[in-house]
């Protein structure tokens, strides 16, 4: 038995693991890829923490700054420790190697690290590596892990959670090279598994492993979600390829114009300010560009080098002449599972949940560029370190293999019976649906009529499965049980915002459009006993 | 459109047909994926040539599925020295270890006063995705599957160029054997390298590291010896050494 199972190998996990081995735990990371291929590796524009190295900073406006975006659905004291733990985080990747970005100060450490301007910052504050913030932590913590000697196992996808009296004992998995079920008991399990903005198929700028695997595995396992109807759109995405342009584009001075050429919002306010601006526009029939070429394309290949690479092959335009066609579309769920002040999931003791899938309630109702990198590190430091401290009084008594058998028994049940029905249209048609109904603007009527759409999705679902019958890497199998994941997901969606009749940050409702105070709180959703696995 | 990819269940390549029009070449395996057969199987993640999963062969060269354009009559192959899973899905756990065994890590951190030129002197080897098309476009393991490849020593090079780094022998001395000596210096890892870094002049830099710390070339030494027209083409070549 292992002292702490981390499921997820981006940034959060690996962080996670790193100061659980640390504390003097054994540890492994599973992941259904490898490290380096996760969400993380898409972060851009930067990592928040009030360094002060360009124009002045201060820990409280950083709160400050996040508290305000979070439109009142923040834990104050869960804001004022990520914040407050943000400049030895920093410190602790200098130490690791992370090639931020530099300024020429003459100074030392973490001094030297440049910082720019970010949407809803009172401050310049987003460390940065370029626009590759999020790959180069990622690659560094990774080069770490295997100089810590850390265990990984690849190419295993998470099917539940084994509990015993609403305490974790480990996981199942299916290794999906060999097909086989496999049972890992743990002491303590650190969940980093992601978040489910690619239930938004074809509109987000997610990779297509974010499938809110593990939130739903939470609910399954009888813990609780919460804050599931903020979903982040991200104002600039490009227009056909969903594919991000990061908000540093703004940040460092670019415009959005119309068709006219005219500017219509402010580019540096928080991005559900920004994206329902965009929004309204195209509502009116316009076409929304970013303009970036008043920067010129030294600053441009500088700052931005990945965009403009992306902008080129994606979208046929050249940003130093061109304007960038761009859309909103789904970024970041700001909703996960529900965790306490030690982030140990509501209802499963030993289980701890970090980063996207986590709802540490640092966002709110809407979170702030840069500070995603910030809670995957910092808080990913503290879920290792609090798991680690739960194996010290922990049983080392394994869960018998019941869980197992079972979920082998019904993955041998899908690779044999016959499949009347392609999921994979559907997957497209939940994607489309959740753009339209559950989207940056959301009306009572479209959110029931998404949810009976969901309800008989869910019927369907019965006569989908899975065509591709081969036992190993099985990649049409995995497919269908992120599938199955979205559609479990998908109603606890609908119905925090059916339930959330007013608007606040990423929740707009037509009709309710201010914030209500009554509503003021988090919406908190459990299955029914009879529903979960046990 | 058609194009052919080789199948691992038949060794075979397989016809397909896409719709006409411009196509990444990742939509275009979704696409048949979804709608044609279920049982293509490949690896796909960022889709936006980042996270370093969708590296094939097109036409025998190395691209990002996300990033190339299909044309009529590509030949879509997985990446080579690599394990075929299926399809065009690799076992890339050969190309990790080599990351371990060349240490390509901060060995010990120490304070350093870094500027934007220092940030520029790896901006381009820390872009790495660890996508394994220079892996696969590498003649030498062809020869020996033991070398520790391209993107390894380029992640060491990078690791020992950096001020923060206290201790450079330390890994200066894990890529000697099956190392920096065994490239041929050819430049194919350049050539395919999505993200433009160049592997090849990593490597280069590391040898002239390595002589610095006392290293010499092996092969290089035996194989000039008592050549009279020796020019000396080996970087930081000392003719004496090791005599």
């Amino acid at each position: 038995m292992i002292d702490v199972l981390i499921i997820g190998s981006g940034g959060a996990g690996l962080t996670a693991a790193l100061s659980a081995k640390e504390a003097g735990a054994s540890v492994t990371i599973v992941g259904k890829t490898y490290p380096t291929n996760s969400q993380t590796s898409m972060a851009q524009g930067g990592m928040n923490a009030a360094l002060g190295n360009v124009g002045d900073d201060h820990v409280s406006s950083h709160i400050a700054d996040t508290i305000k975006s979070a439109h009142g659905l923040c834990d104050e004291d869960m804001v004022r420790q990520m914040c407050t733990d943000a400049p030895k985080t920093i410190t602790w990747l200098e130490s690791l190697g992370v090639p931020f970005s530099r300024l020429d100060n003459a100074k030392s450490g973490t001094q030297t690290i440049a910082q720019r301007q970010m949407g809803g910052a009172s401050a310049k504050r987003a460390c940065y590596a370029q626009d590759y913030t999020g790959l180069k932590i990622l690659h560094t913590l990774y080069d770490t892990c295997l100089k810590e000697k850390i265990d990984f196992l690849d190419e295993h996808y998470l099917l539940n959670l084994i509990t015993q009296e609403k305490t974790v004992k480990g996981a199942t998995f299916l290794d999906i090279r060999t097909g086989e079920v496999k049972q890992i008991n743990a002491k303590s399990v650190v969940m980093a598994t992601g978040g489910y903005g690619s239930l938004y198929h074809g509109f987000t700028t997610n990779a297509y492993g974010s499938t809110g695997d593990g939130v739903a595995a939470v609910l399954r396992a009888g813990g609780a979600v919460s804050d599931m109807e903020f979903i982040q759109f991200h104002p600039t995405a490009l227009k056909h390829s969903c594919i991000l342009v990061s908000e540093s584009a703004r940040g460092e001075g670019g415009y959005l114009v119309n068709e006219s050429g005219k500017r219509f919002v402010d580019e540096l306010k928080p991005r559900d300010e920004v994206a329902r601006a965009i929004f309204s526009q195209m509502q009116e029939g316009e076409r929304v560009f970013l303009d970036v070429r008043h920067l010129g394309e030294e600053k441009l290949m500088e700052l931005l080098p990945q965009e403009m690479e992306l902008c080129k092959m994606h979208e046929h335009v050249d940003p130093v002449k061109d304007l960038i066609p761009i859309k909103p579309v789904a970024h970041y769920t700001m909703g996960g599972i529900e965790v306490d002040h030690a982030l140990e999931v509501n209802a499963i003791k030993g289980c701890f949940a970090v980063g996207e899938c986590s709802n540490a309630k640092v966002h709110g109702a809407n979170r702030l560029g840069g500070n995603s990198l910030l809670e995957i590190t910092a808080f990913g430091k503290f879920a290792g370190e609090n798991a680690y401290k739960h194996t010290v009084s922990a049983s080392s008594k394994p869960a018998d293999d019941t869980q197992q058998q079972k979920d082998a028994a019904d993955i041998e049940t899908l690779l044999s019976q016959e499949a009347n029905v392609n999921f994979y249209p559907y997957r497209e048609m939940l994607g489309n649906l959740f753009y339209e109904k559950v989207g940056i603007v959301r009306e009572n009527a479209q959110l029931q009529e998404a949810l009976n759409e969901v309800t008989s999705m869910q019927v369907t679902q019965k006569e989908m499965g899975v065509a591709d019958k081969s036992p190993t890497n099985n990649q049409n199998l995995i497919d269908f049980l992120e599938f199955q994941n979205a559609l479990i997901l998908a109603p606890t969606i609908i119905s925090a915002a059916i339930a959330r009749d007013e608007s606040r940050g990423a929740h707009y409702k037509v009709g309710f459009e201010s914030e209500n105070e009554t509503l003021k709180k988090h919406i908190v959703l459990q299955w029914k006993k009879e529903e979960t696995c046990k | 459109m058609q194009i052919k990819i080789l199948r691992s269940e038949t060794g075979t390549h397989q016809l397909y047909t896409l719709p006409a029009g411009e196509i990444p070449l990742l939509n275009a395996l979704t696409y048949i994926k979804e709608t044609q057969d279920a049982t293509l199987t490949f690896a796909a993640g960022c889709r936006a040539s980042v996270c370093g999963t969708c590296a094939v062969r097109v036409n025998g060269r190395e691209e990002l599925a996300c990033a190339y354009k299909v044309k009529p009559g590509d030949i879509i192959e997985p990446l080579q020295y690599h394990p075929v899973l299926r399809d065009l899905k690799v076992d890339k756990h050969k190309a990790k270890e080599t990351l371990s065994k060349s240490t390509a890590w901060l060995h010990t951190s120490q304070e350093a006063s870094l500027t934007h030129a220092d940030e520029k002197l790896s901006e381009t080897q820390t872009d790495c995705i660890l996508c394994d098309s220079c892996y696969s476009a590498c003649p030498v393991y062809a020869v020996n599957p033991d070398f520790l490849g391209p993107f390894a020593l380029t992640r060491a090079y990078r690791y020992s160029s950096d001020k923060r780094e206290g201790s450079v022998k330390n890994i200066i001395d894990n890529i000697q054997s099956n190392g920096v000596w065994d490239c041929t210096l050819c430049g194919e890892c350049t050539a395919v390298c999505p993200k433009g870094i160049d592997p090849k002049m990593d490597i280069t830099m590391l040898r002239g590291i390595s002589v610095q710390e006392g290293y010499d070339d092996p092969s290089f030494a035996t194989q000039s010896f008592g050549t009279p027209d020796f020019g000396g083409g080996g970087f930081g070549f000392d003719p004496n050494a090791g005599f």
